[in-house]
């Protein structure tokens, strides 16, 4: 395995070095009447890792969400690699090809088969040829320990095969930034291991990661920060250390509490 | 399944656990006396039941059975010769006898064989588009190489005799109206109810308009309207064949039903399908074409099929508007011959057993390819 192919895309596909990977200020959401972000300011670096944790509601899953625009805010700027997410949807689209999710219920393509989840939008989008796009396939289904599955249906793996398959589909893209919607929230208990060790040997690599979990054995891992929300709004952010053993803020302290008595 | 990074401490607890030896299940009776028992006699009133049911087919059957088939008239006999077992016996020889008139109307007698390739070629267009082989874009210039070939032979010209569409009947007729009708309804049902569910208000309402409108509306009026209406509506001295009208018409009645059908389809296909997609960065269309659409139109095959029966029967409504499809004519073949006249429900029964092989085969083509499609997924 080596570690060089994510910085060497990222690097091509966005302006300088020192630029943020994702720069989110005074950002705002509601649905309806309900005011699910708040005031969201926050800068990733190229390279860095962010766990986002709280409880269920807090708004973590729509901030990520927002990041490639499956969500829409209403106030406030979003710039991913120095583009900004408007309604534009060419900026729209150049920034989906360029930052890679992972799902909670992974939303891998059922009539498809495994090489082909990873090939599609490597063709359609990216123009790569099929044979090109199948070598990339295979080398990111090896990577994730999943080769021998490229023929067979999603539907006939596991819950952690098929969360692998799909971590290997987003890499087939090159993305610069991973973001990752509670993927191991959905696994039977003995699957979380095998996903997480994979994302773990991704952010070794390098890559760009915001992961919305409460695996808290990940974030002490890799994490270079954790954001902890709470009612639409970042409560708290620290080194994963420092979170865990001395948080500052009632409501993470009541959080931490909570999730560490289970 | 082998998870390699998932260690195994449990080996100490499953070494405890006493083995219990698997055993077969309970032995079933079988056996058609069985079956019999279970299935027919289970309760007196099931028994009942089953020998009221058989003492009424042993009533019906055999008299049937022998009008059917074996006092029946076969092949090509005089008249005569079913009159003279007329109440009971079948007179199947007025299939015989007017043979050519059911399948091809007024058609000019001498040039009927191009009506008769013409039937070949339909039914190998619907066999082609059956085949999963065959989707692919290529599917489309068969499609046109099917249309020019059809409306060259039955309309003639360059080199064959001129047929006027008035002179069109008969099978050749149906399985056009059929046949082009589920071709072009189907992508423009797909399309309408695409646009049902767009995030465009004006496309969405356009659909919405049009859907409800024509839903609303029977058949018979929309053929009514192309025939009568439209006429009226054109420029003086400019004239559109009626026979396309009709077809027009079949094509935008039903595609509004298919619409419904594959919307059902779509609403079916789970969020996150489109979220992955849309996270991909596939566009609207690829995402469409790749993604959502192969899932919805599986789950919409049930009802996609059905409309697709439906309009296959509907198109006997046509003759309403002066065109001469395979039911009419069989219907004009026996009504103008007063020797035969008096055997026309043998000629209906021949017409059905033909609209029944199509319809019945459509029907078993849906059923296997639902379990084809379901074969991959295991889902």
């Amino acid at each position: 395995m080596s570690a060089a192919p994510h910085s060497a895309a990222s690097a091509a596909s966005s302006a300088a070095a020192g630029q943020p990977a994702i720069d989110i200020r005074g950002l705002n959401k509601w649905y309806g009447e309900f005011h699910v972000l708040k005031n969201i300011d926050l800068t990733v670096a190229r390279g860095e890792k962010i766990v986002v944790c709280g409880p269920s509601g807090s708004g973590k899953s729509t901030l990520i969400r927002c990041i490639n625009r499956l969500e829409q805010h209403q106030k406030g700027d979003i710039v991913v690699n120095g583009i900004a997410l408007t309604d534009d949807l060419k900026n729209i689209d150049t920034v989906r090809s360029n930052v890679g999710m992972v799902f909670q219920h992974f939303n891998l393509f059922p009539h498809l088969t495994v090489l082909e989840n990873c090939t599609l939008a490597p063709i359609w989008v990216k123009k790569q040829s099929k044979a090109q796009a199948e070598a990339t396939a295979m080398k990111y289904l090896e990577r994730v320990r999943i080769l021998e599955q490229a023929p067979k249906y999603p539907g006939q793996l596991s819950g952690g095969q098929q969360q692998r398959v799909a971590i290997a589909r987003a890499l087939c893209m090159n993305p610069s930034i991973m973001l990752f919607d509670e993927p191991t929230s959905a696994l039977d208990p003995e699957m979380v291991k095998e996903v997480l060790d994979t994302m773990i040997d991704l952010a070794r690599e390098g890559m760009t990661m915001v992961c919305v979990t409460h695996e808290m054995g990940f974030a002490r891992a890799v994490a270079d920060r954790v954001i902890f929300m709470d009612r639409g709004e970042i409560v708290e952010q620290n080194a994963p250390e420092a979170f865990f053993s001395n948080p500052q803020n009632e409501r993470s302290k009541q959080f931490l509490s909570q999730i560490l008595d289970r | 399944m082998a998870h390699g990074s998932v260690s195994t401490n449990a080996t100490g607890i499953a070494a405890q656990r006493t083995e219990t030896a698997s055993s077969p299940p309970p032995s079933a009776s079988s056996g058609p006396v069985a079956w019999a028992r279970t299935n027919l006699f289970s309760t007196p009133t099931n028994a009942a039941v089953t020998v009221l049911l058989l003492a009424i087919l042993a009533y019906i059957l055999p008299p049937t059975l022998n009008w059917l088939l074996f006092d029946a008239v076969w092949g090509h006999k005089p008249v005569a010769a079913c009159d003279a077992v007329r109440g009971k016996g079948a007179c199947w020889s007025v299939v015989w006898e007017k043979f050519r008139f059911m399948m091809f109307g007024v058609y000019p007698f001498d040039q009927q064989w191009r009506g008769g390739l013409v039937i070949a070629i339909l039914c190998a267009l619907l066999v082609v588009s059956a085949l999963k082989v065959f989707w692919r874009p290529s599917l489309a210039a068969i499609w046109i190489a099917g249309i020019v070939a059809t409306f060259w032979l039955m309309g003639g010209g360059f080199g064959l005799q001129p047929v006027r569409t008035e002179q069109w009947g008969g099978l050749p007729v149906t399985l056009i109206l059929a046949i082009f009708g589920i071709g072009f309804a189907f992508p423009l049902g797909v399309i309408l109810a695409l646009g049902r569910r767009s995030s465009l208000p004006i496309v969405r309402s356009a659909a919405v308009v049009y859907i409800e409108v024509v839903r609303g509306v029977p058949l018979i009026t929309v053929l009514f309207m192309a025939s009568v209406m439209f006429a009226l509506l054109l420029p003086e001295g400019m004239r559109i064949d009626q026979l396309l009208r009709a077809q027009v018409a079949i094509i935008l009645f039903v595609a509004a039903y298919l619409a419904e059908a594959v919307r059902g389809g779509l609403q079916a296909v789970p969020k996150g399908q489109y979220e992955a997609a849309e996270a991909l960065g596939l566009p609207y269309w690829k995402m469409m074409t790749f993604v959502i659409l192969p899932q919805a139109l599986k789950i919409s095959i049930p009802p996609i099929v059905n409309s697709f029966i439906s309009l296959f029967k509907d198109t006997s409504l046509v003759v309403i508007i002066a065109i001469y499809d395979f039911a009419y004519a069989v219907k004009k073949s026996v009504e103008t011959d007063i020797s035969w006249k008096k055997y026309f429900i043998e000629a209906f029964l021949f017409s059905i057993v033909i609209y029944w092989i199509f319809c019945y085969a459509m029907s078993k083509y849906s059923q296997w390819l639902e379990k084809d499609l379901a074969r991959g997924h295991q889902r």
